[in-house]
């Protein structure tokens, strides 16, 4: 028999608000070219990105601490297939543990040439150092920065 | 205190493929639950109360599915209850019907559900959504890259090449194609794994699970109930969840808890299971593991986190065929969520899975004498586990 098929497409817009802790990251970002994490007292631990609160203390974090803008590349991944919404391909991003920090935050690698899986995968490789560049607009966002191989 | 014993009586499971224009939404619910009720020879009548495994909404494309789903279940004027915990959805669903059965609230529970992947053309610009809207999923993390970057330290730490990841695809096709109800089912070798092209590096295509639609269905009930209606049965003897925080980057530099290399919350979450079963020895005492592994290199330190092999240890073992059906420990004999992949009831078709093994009614995948397995499900951002241990 005949089986029909019915086409939705979802389009809906939320417009997200960033609380305290990621709003002061962010202007500090966007204004003066500087990333910060907060420091949980109790385990002395700086926590990037900033949150408000210690996942394993579970006491509020009590400090604004400056970290970067090196740091080390903790992983990664190279995206060679187009997704709906996604960025077009290809593109590489993973977490970097900024100097100062005790945990990574996740970021874009730029300037890198990602025709060749292999021979990018091994200068992306665990345990290499990177910096932070800042976008020459920013506008408060994560994407106003992204990392570049040191 | 010892925990009453609750046994599986029912179970069914669709031919799971990419589509089924044959079958709306809650046609494909039906479906399973038909061949769980059939099985069991109940009436629904019997049944006191219903679990619905239903995970993100947005993969079937119907707000709050459950709604529509509640009917295909039986569920009209009886205790409902939804469960959604991503991956882990179907394993979460079938412990808290064992939870409904052990606790005497209820004698026997039906737990059901259906996904249908295969008409959502944008599963990962979905599964994006699941991360936080500030840090993460402007990046743009979803489940292939986690679990890349899970797969890159692995790489780091012990060892594992693209290679070993094929390998293990290359073990689960041949697995599915022997068993009926598998989506992909066509045999492949390393060579078709190598050369087929990069998802998220290290991940290739046939790295990769299906969009897969289908359901599944299951029956639990009392010891007491199994008992007077002489009813056919296999028992859950260990029930476990755990869940990891949910930062990634927790899970990697300084002073960290859990390596985004290994499962630490899932082994926390399997060895609960085999303590409530007694399982001392892994290794000896279990005879069939069906472990939830989306993307090839995950297979690996979800075999580790089931003890089954010392952490860093799988790759060459699972190289040796120690995982393969005729092997000492089959992993996946099913095919696994590699080869079958319809979200809502993914992780509960492996406690099926594991059922009809030491049930002895697998079929061609059937692996000899296994008298008992576990079962996994992995969900959220590789955060939220549920492991259960089934026995003849």
């Amino acid at each position: 028999m005949e089986l029909l098929q019915r086409k939705e497409i979802w389009n809906i817009t939320y417009t997200h608000a960033l609380g305290e802790t990621a709003s002061w990251f962010f202007v500090q970002l966007r204004d003066n070219k500087k990333l910060y994490g907060r420091r949980d007292a109790k385990s002395g631990r700086v926590l990037v990105p900033p949150r408000a609160f210690s996942d394993q203390t579970l006491e509020p974090t009590t400090e604004w601490v400056e970290v970067g803008p090196g740091g080390q590349i903790e992983t990664f991944t190279i995206v060679y297939e187009a997704f709906q919404n996604l960025p077009p391909p290809p593109y590489a991003f993973g977490f970097v543990m900024l100097d100062g920090a005790d945990t990574a935050i996740g970021g874009f690698f730029r300037g890198l040439d990602l025709s060749d899986p292999e021979k990018a995968a091994e200068k992306l490789s665990v345990g290499t150092r990177v910096m932070t560049t800042f976008a020459e607009e920013r506008i408060g966002d994560i994407s106003d920065f992204w990392f570049e191989l040191d | 205190m010892k925990a009453p014993r609750v046994g599986i009586i029912g179970i069914g499971q669709s031919v799971f493929t990419r589509r089924r224009d044959d079958a709306s939404y809650p046609d494909l619910v039906r479906e399973a639950v038909v061949l769980a009720m059939t099985q069991c020879g109940l009436d629904f009548d019997a049944i006191d109360g219903t679990v619905y495994s239903l995970s993100p909404d947005a993969m079937v494309g119907i707000g709050n599915a459950e709604r529509l789903g509640v009917d295909a279940v039986g569920g009209r004027y009886k205790p409902f209850l939804r469960i959604n915990t991503g991956g882990a959805t179907g394993i979460s669903s079938v412990a808290a019907a064992y939870y409904h059965v052990a606790s005497g609230a209820c004698d026997v529970v039906l737990t059901a559900g259906a996904d249908k992947v295969g008409e959502c053309g944008d599963s990962q610009t979905v599964l994006n959504k699941i991360w936080d809207p500030i840090y993460e999923r402007p990046l743009p993390q979803g489940t292939i890259t986690m679990l890349a970057m899970s797969g890159v330290r692995y790489q780091q730490k012990y060892g594992m090449t693209q290679e070993d990841m094929a390998r293990v695809v290359v073990k689960n096709r041949y697995h599915a194609s022997l068993n009926s109800n598998a989506h992909l089912r066509k045999e492949v070798t390393v060579e078709d794994v190598m050369a087929s092209r990069h998802i998220s590096w290290p991940i290739k295509l046939m790295d990769c699970c299906p969009q897969s639609s289908g359901g599944g269905a299951m029956v639990l009930a009392s010891e007491a109930f199994i008992k007077a209606n002489k009813l056919d049965a296999v028992w859950i003897t260990g029930v476990g969840h755990c869940s990891e925080t949910y930062y990634l980057g927790d899970r990697m530099g300084k002073g960290q808890l859990a390596d985004h290399a290994d499962a630490y919350a899932l082994s926390k979450s399997i060895r609960r299971s085999y303590q409530m079963a007694g399982i001392t020895n892994p290794q000896k005492e279990i005879d069939v593991a069906e472990l939830y592994a989306p993307f090839s290199n995950t297979e690996f330190h979800s075999i580790e986190a089931a003890g089954l092999a010392e952490i860093g240890t799988a790759v060459p073992q699972l190289n040796e065929g120690r995982y393969t059906i005729g092997g000492d420990i089959p992993v996946n004999p099913s095919g696994g969520t590699l080869c079958t992949n319809a979200i809502a009831v993914t992780a509960m078709i492996r406690v099926a899975e594991v059922a009809l093994q030491v049930w002895g009614k697998a079929g061609a995948h059937q692996v000899k004498g296994a008298q008992r397995g576990v079962a996994s499900g992995n969900g959220g951002d590789h955060q939220f586990f549920g492991t259960m241990i089934v026995e003849s």
